[in-house]
């Protein structure tokens, strides 16, 4: 019994910030078509920027629960600075070119960004602390969790929520689904695509950022994180579907008790069980568990 | 009926949704025959041709070519039984040569495929230039495709349909994107080097002129049906063609 | 007879320019093995490895020239790497140049069965399916324990037709052998490039359509293309293995696979040299970047990447290649 409750429970925490991530990149493609393997590093730039502020408030003698003000505000920033210059000054000048150049284009910024942070950060490891303590400890059963992993579930939803309302309640929100629909006919009906493209690049980022600033203070924050990231969020968005926003959470709630799964009854299988699933949907449902993109076969 | 027959549709149909796209098509194209499909635009004419192509399945209804049932066949494999076809938006190569897109044109056809043997062997290369010459596309043997003008891809197109020394050769609207000046001449070397095989072409066409000089039938379609399928002359002066395709039948008339 | 005169001038062009080739080829491997005997050894070592993974990326090459990129020929890379290690170890084989075949044959057999599977996908897809294979294989090298798991495990020093190598000696026949392998398996992909089974492949990158049109099959030419990249990997897995002794799962990791990439981008589909030279450059940033600029040397790759993108999108290759042989052969590439 406590076992399985551990299982869901850390099922559940690994795929509340895989879903943040993975949705922030699943938009991305949806709006602007571009698979973006940089996503794991605006993810690890969230949490080196989510090092600092919290680094920064400690300094300033500020009260620890200040602390989860700091995550926010590193994501927030990490958005700010980084998606702009991206978009106008790197992406925009490919767009509508091959989806796979695309790719290619995001692999190049992986490798500019990785050695980024190397400058900006040095190489060696952060531990942002002050957070993770600060909701104390909940006893299930005979088990004690960390209060700060629910929270990391609760943001899950809240985001998860923002988003579908802010896309399907929001005019705004409606009008990046038509470009997701179709971004001919949305132009031709007098959407400035251009500036809906900023929009969910912003949103994607933000998304990834702040996955990495709540995360940092559960893992060590060192070059490489976004390597690890990257991979997983890919195997999420293949198995949601490219583009989907409930794929995102439903590949994120697969991936994650799959791995929290393997880690506890199958050790072995903890890796590679979800390239394992990634492949499978690849072979027989390519589109996805909910189809939006019509996968390119003969 | 001139020859035997070659090509036969049988109570072909299909719908996409709601719209009607083919409707008890039922007909025969006998060897030798040049037989031009009219219509408007959505009337069924592609569709036809795409069925007999296998790009689509018909719901119902069998397309026979000689003895066999070719509807459940693959493109690829209704294309080595002897059926060609041209697109109405040439498609081809655009990196490579109009020599390699007739070089690749007679590879596929060819069974005997190999790891090593140069592309450009002789023999190849010379039946690729005699196929070229007869087109009037040799002077281009050398540019890349992606720098012709429209007319001479049109014309590469048709050229390469032609290198598996097809039975049937369906031209989905040859002249469209051509000028007017050059849809006569363009026709002429297709024909003309057509003429050499007394080879059977159904083509697709919305230029009447066109369809008059070169097809001895004509096959009117309109929203899936065949309404008109005669000689040019007795079928382009039927009322319902008049109507529906060519727009010359005036109100007053009636 | 124009037309004959013509032909028959083509076909001594095109088997002059196979010889030419054959030539070229021969008299660049004896130039290189010459001057090995003479380089420094962190400079054969360095060009070893270079011409190692050049294959790797020389399937990758093969691939996109049917206009598909695979993000995971890391794993016929560890395949052929682990099947060679093996090998020596378990097997007591020793010989360098049948541990490289043996290792290219390991490749093919595991890449076999997915080839039909691969064959139908393109784009995107593509490359997230030879992605997802790669990490499967990962995952399961990683918690493997009788293969060293994520340690992996080394493999001692391979001899030369029943030859054991000397210390000093053992650094160049490495080189000479991997050098000599990598220009035999260049020439044998020139001439299937030119071939007609090469040519259908180029327009299966340009237009799959028309190709199943004139009675072609894109699967089975893609089917082909992924074997023939498999063995390549495999056996450039191999000699990776036998130059650096030791072995683990990282080969089959997606950043290894990446790197691949970035040669075979860098190098273009047109030029089997380019991929060489390409796959040289990779490893004299990668060598000099530990020393003076470690935490540059990514960035570094990052925009020369960028740069190649989007001004020399045909690669390096295209620099040299069309403007020289587009003349010769009287068109084409």
């Amino acid at each position: 019994m406590s076992a399985t409750v551990t299982i869901l429970i850390d099922g559940l925490t690994y795929a509340s910030w895989l879903f943040i991530v993975a949705l922030g990149l699943t938009l991305v493609f949806g709006v602007l078509k571009i698979l973006n393997i940089a996503h794991g590093s605006f993810y690890a730039l969230g949490a080196y920027a989510a090092a600092s502020f919290v680094g920064w408030f400690g300094a300033m003698q500020l009260a620890p629960a200040w602390s989860i003000v700091a995550l926010l505000l590193a994501a927030v920033a990490v958005a700010a600075l980084v998606a702009p210059l991206t978009e106008r000054g790197l992406l925009r000048f490919f767009y509508g070119r091959d989806e796979v150049l695309l790719v290619l284009v995001t692999y190049a910024l992986f490798l500019i960004l990785e050695d980024a942070t190397k400058l900006l950060w040095g190489a060696n490891p952060y531990y942002v602390s002050a957070p993770y303590s600060l909701f104390g400890n909940v006893e299930v059963g005979t088990q004690v969790y960390v209060g700060y992993d629910f929270i990391l579930v609760a943001l899950a939803l809240i985001i998860g929520v923002a988003v579908w309302w802010g896309l399907n309640r929001t005019r705004q929100g409606k009008i990046v689904l038509a470009v997701i629909h179709s971004e001919e006919i949305a132009a031709s009906m007098g959407v400035n695509v251009s500036r809906v493209y900023m929009l969910a690049f912003s949103v994607g980022i933000f998304l990834a950022a702040i996955g990495g600033a709540f995360t940092a203070p559960m893992i060590s924050v060192q070059p490489g994180v976004s390597v690890g990231v990257i991979i997983v969020s890919f195997a999420v968005v293949i198995i949601g579907g490219l583009g989907s926003i409930p794929g995102a959470a439903i590949g994120a709630l697969i991936v994650g008790m799959a791995r929290s799964m393997a880690v506890h009854l199958m050790p072995v299988a903890e890796l590679f069980s979800i390239y394992i699933v990634m492949a499978v949907v690849l072979m027989f449902r390519p589109e996805g568990l909910f189809q939006q993109t019509q996968a390119r076969k003969i | 009926m001139s020859g035997p027959e070659l090509l036969r549709a049988m109570g072909v149909e299909k719908r996409f949704g709601a719209v009607v796209a083919a409707s008890e098509i039922n007909i025969a194209i006998a060897v030798g025959e040049r037989v031009s499909l009219i219509g408007s635009n959505g009337a069924g004419k592609t569709t036809f041709v795409n069925m007999i192509t296998g790009y689509l399945k018909p719901d119902s209804g069998h397309i026979f070519f000689g003895e066999r049932d070719i509807t459940p066949l693959a493109p690829r494999d209704i294309t080595r039984l002897g059926v060609a076809r041209s697109f109405q938006i040439p498609q081809l190569c655009a990196e490579l040569t109009v020599l390699d897109n007739m070089l690749v044109a007679f590879a596929c056809h060819d069974n005997r495929l190999s790891f090593w043997q140069p592309a450009r062997k002789a023999g190849a290369v010379a039946s690729a230039d005699t196929l070229l010459a007869r087109f009037r596309l040799g002077e281009h043997r050398d540019r890349r495709v992606a720098e012709l003008p429209g007319g001479v891809r049109k014309l590469l197109d048709i050229a390469m349909a032609l290198t598996g020394s097809p039975k049937l050769l369906l031209l989905d609207e040859p002249t469209s994107g051509v000028s007017a000046e050059e849809k006569f001449p363009m026709m002429d070397i297709v024909m003309t080097a057509l003429g050499a095989e007394a080879m059977t072409v159904l083509f697709v066409e919305h230029d009447m002129d066109i369809v008059e000089r070169y097809a001895n039938r004509v096959v009117a379609f309109y929203s899936g049906r065949i309404i008109a399928d005669a000689a040019p002359g007795v079928a382009l002066a039927a009322d319902d063609v008049r109507r529906y395709v060519t727009g010359t039948l005036q109100h007053a008339e009636h | 007879m124009a037309t004959l005169a013509g032909s028959a001038a083509r076909e001594r062009a095109n088997a002059s320019s196979n010889t030419r080739f054959l030539l070229a080829g021969v008299a660049l491997t004896l130039l290189l093995v010459l001057a090995g005997s003479v380089m420094p050894k962190w400079l054969t070592f360095l060009i070893t490895l270079a011409a190692s993974h050049g294959l790797v990326s020389l399937g990758i090459v093969l691939l996109m020239r049917g206009g598909v990129v695979s993000f995971g020929q890391g794993l016929v890379f560890a395949v052929g790497a682990y099947a060679a290690a093996l090998a020596f170890n378990k097997l007591g084989f020793t010989d360098a140049v049948g541990l490289a075949l043996l290792g290219g044959v390991a490749a093919t057999l595991i890449a076999a069965p997915f080839a039909p599977l691969l064959s139908r996908y393109r784009g995107i897809f593509f490359a997230m399916l030879t992605l997802a294979l790669s990490m499967v294989a990962y995952g399961v090298l990683v918690k493997t324990e009788v293969l060293g798991g994520s340690d992996g495990f080394n493999m001692g020093r391979p001899t030369l037709f029943g030859q054991t190598l000397p210390d000093a000696r053992v650094g160049f026949v490495m080189y000479a052998v991997t050098i000599t392998f990598a220009a035999a398996l260049a020439l044998l992909a020139r001439v299937y490039f030119d071939s007609t089974r090469g040519l259908i492949t180029l327009a299966v990158r340009e237009n799959e359509l028309r190709v199943e049109y004139l009675g072609g099959s894109v699967r089975r030419s893609m089917a082909i293309n992924f074997v023939l990249a498999a063995f390549a990997g495999g056996a450039g897995g191999a000699l990776t293995v036998m130059s650096l002794g030791h072995i683990d799962p990282n080969f089959s990791y997606w950043t290894t696979s990446g790197e691949f990439v970035f040669v075979a981008i860098l190098a273009g589909w047109q030029s089997v040299l380019a991929v060489f030279v390409a796959s040289t450059v990779l490893e004299v940033v990668r060598s000099f970047s530990s020393l003076y600029f470690p935490n540059t040397w990514q960035l570094a790759l990052g925009l020369f990447l960028l740069f190649v993108i989007r001004f020399l999108p045909r690669g390096i290759g295209s620099l040299w290649f069309s403007r020289v042989w587009f003349r010769r052969l009287g068109g084409g590439q």
